[in-house]
């Protein structure tokens, strides 16, 4: 074994790498995912056993999943099977996924396709779970981060994390969830249900300010990890592509968003040398491959907003023309006030302040905006442009009232005043 | 965390000959894994150095040298760039890198982890550094 890094964190890496394809390939041979990863878990303890004594195998991967085979194979011997009719059972399903293909040696277990992980990954974000459930599972059995990570991804006690894992998995027995892939009827609507989960997860480290635990951030490395494994297993599927560009755009700028102090920094204000060029590239080709397997969703029109910034070279070349229709494309496809908001900003960049406040006007009887800062604030900005500065004040101090944020209350009660002493 | 794999050159790679189909293979294949796996951020060959040159600062002198350079083994023929969570993750992967001469021979590949932005002071300097490519794309 190389050098350095002592057997835990050796293991912990390989587990990393290896684990939800171990988990996959016994849950097709189990048919339950709790039982699947308990059953890895144990070659996980047979590994710390054994290898302070013999060494660490060459290949710790295979011997992992060996072990965890030789497990599974057990278990089903003690439920009255012939191994070697698992054997053959494991066989005719792989025939069947690969439409008659013959199977490549020991394909018996290992699947080269992908599908066992793609499977998993539909089972841990199945519809019979609640959100919460849904992406405590895709963190902990897809994406291999241990119990207390996830709790201290998510500031919530180990405990209750523990809880949530135990009653998912109880319930995906309960239900009976089968091992399958959605049909064509079902795809498009479970598989939202993974992109949702994945973004959700990407938020919610992209929502982490600095000081607090670095688990956090890296839930967005793990959510962009999860969607670059999902546009490999699915590679036809353009939201896939849709919303890995998204994500990979929006880490881009993750080291700009905030000033030396912590403090959030607006995009436009952002120093776009510090944008991560490599990202950028990554996001605008997964852009490329959304836009040619057809229309666009909800993410990848997201994705080409965030391109449209991304391709600016300074905040003032910025293609407002072109995001406004992005806007309305999404107003389309995905309509909410929150979507209609941001195409008055900009539309007002655009088509100045007069279109912009026409559209933002509409809104101030929206009931779902009723207590959102932004939407004040965005009519004071177009107002102030307007040259109207006492509604520009009014509009100000409403923002200032509804916003939580302290630094952007107090930023409001600024421009509340220059645009009262305006008047 | 960012690791950067390195192949060294060969003097089959120095000559510019394409690899055997095995070896493009198994190089294939490790790939296709990383990018399963969602850790393949980048990777590239290089073409040899005779297509290169260098640059020879000497005093406040500078002159261009034209290759192809003789020291094999302190070039570089191509890299990996990977994303990983940790040291062991990056070790784990590299130990996994199919041998780049070819199995059976000897040669090295080296791995060294990548300066993240914010491991830098922020620097007027550093800004600037990092503006010239932004204007590019």
């Amino acid at each position: 074994m190389a050098a350095g890094g002592d057997l835990h964190r050796t293991l912990d890496a390989v587990w990393r790498i290896e684990s939800a394809r171990i988990i996959g390939a016994l849950t097709r041979l189990v048919r339950d995912v709790g039982i699947a990863e308990e059953l890895a878990q144990d070659a996980l303890v047979v590994a710390l056993e054994q290898w302070p004594v013999k060494g660490v195998p060459d290949n710790p991967g295979a011997w992992l999943t060996t072990t965890a085979r030789n497990r599974a194979l057990d278990l089903l011997r003690h439920r009255g099977m012939q191994a070697a009719k698992a054997d053959a059972l494991t066989w005719e399903i792989e025939t069947q996924m690969q439409d008659g293909a013959p199977p490549p040696p020991d394909a018996g277990f290992d699947n080269p396709l992908g599908d066992d992980v793609l499977r998993l990954i539909f089972i841990t974000c199945h519809p019979v779970l609640s959100v919460d459930a849904q992406v405590a599972l895709t963190l902990k059995l897809v994406a291999g981060l241990s119990t207390p990570d996830i709790a201290r991804a998510f500031l919530v006690p180990e405990a209750t994390l523990a809880q949530r894992i135990v009653r998912a998995k109880r319930t995906l027995t309960e239900a009976r969830v089968p091992f399958d892939l959605p049909d064509a009827a079902e795809l498009g609507r479970r598989l939202d249900a993974v992109l949702k989960v994945i973004y959700l997860i990407f938020n919610e480290g992209y929502a982490a300010t600095a000081g607090e635990d670095w688990m956090r951030p890296a839930l967005c490395e793990e959510a962009l990890r999860l969607g670059r494994v999902l546009a490999e297993l699915a590679p036809a599927a353009a939201e896939v592509h849709g919303l890995v560009a998204l994500m990979e755009i929006q880490a881009s700028r993750l080291h700009a968003r905030t000033d030396a102090h912590g403090n959030p920094v607006l995009l436009l204000e952002q120093n776009r040398s510090r944008w991560d060029r490599l990202l950028i590239r990554r996001g605008l080709a997964a852009l490329e491959r959304a836009a040619a397997l057809g229309g666009f969703g909800p993410y990848a029109l997201q994705a080409a907003i965030a391109a449209c910034h991304a391709r600016a070279a300074r905040a003032e070349d910025t293609d407002w023309a072109r995001i406004a229709a992005l806007y309305d494309a999404l107003s389309q496809v995905a309509p909410s006030p929150v979507v209609e908001l941001n195409r008055a900003v900009a539309v007002g960049m655009a088509f100045g302040p007069q279109a912009g406040l026409d559209i933002a006007d509409a809104l101030r009887d929206e009931p779902a905006l009723k207590h959102y800062a932004l939407l004040p604030a965005v009519r004071g900005e177009l107002l102030a442009r307007l040259g109207r500065h006492a509604e520009a004040s009014a509009a100000f101090r409403d923002a200032a009232a509804l916003t939580r944020n302290a630094r952007e209350r107090a930023l409001m009660e600024d421009r509340t005043r220059a645009e009262g002493s305006k008047t | 965390m960012r690791y950067m794999i390195i192949v060294k050159a060969t003097t089959d790679s120095e000559a510019g000959a394409m690899p055997e189909e095995a070896l493009l293979a198994a190089m294939a294949g490790y790939h296709e894994e990383l990018a399963r796996a969602g850790a393949l951020l980048d990777a590239n060959g290089l073409q040899p150095s005779s297509r290169g040159w260098r640059i020879l600062y000497r005093g406040t002198q500078r002159s261009v040298i034209d290759g192809p350079f003789a020291e094999t083994r302190e070039m570089i023929a191509g890299y990996t760039l990977i994303q990983v969570a940790s040291r062991e993750e990056a070790l784990e992967w590299s130990r996994r890198f199919p041998n780049p001469a070819g199995a059976g021979n000897d040669t090295e590949i080296e791995v060294r982890q990548v300066f993240e932005l914010d491991d830098f002071e922020p620097s007027g300097s550093m800004d600037r550094f990092r503006a010239l490519d932004a204007g590019t794309r």
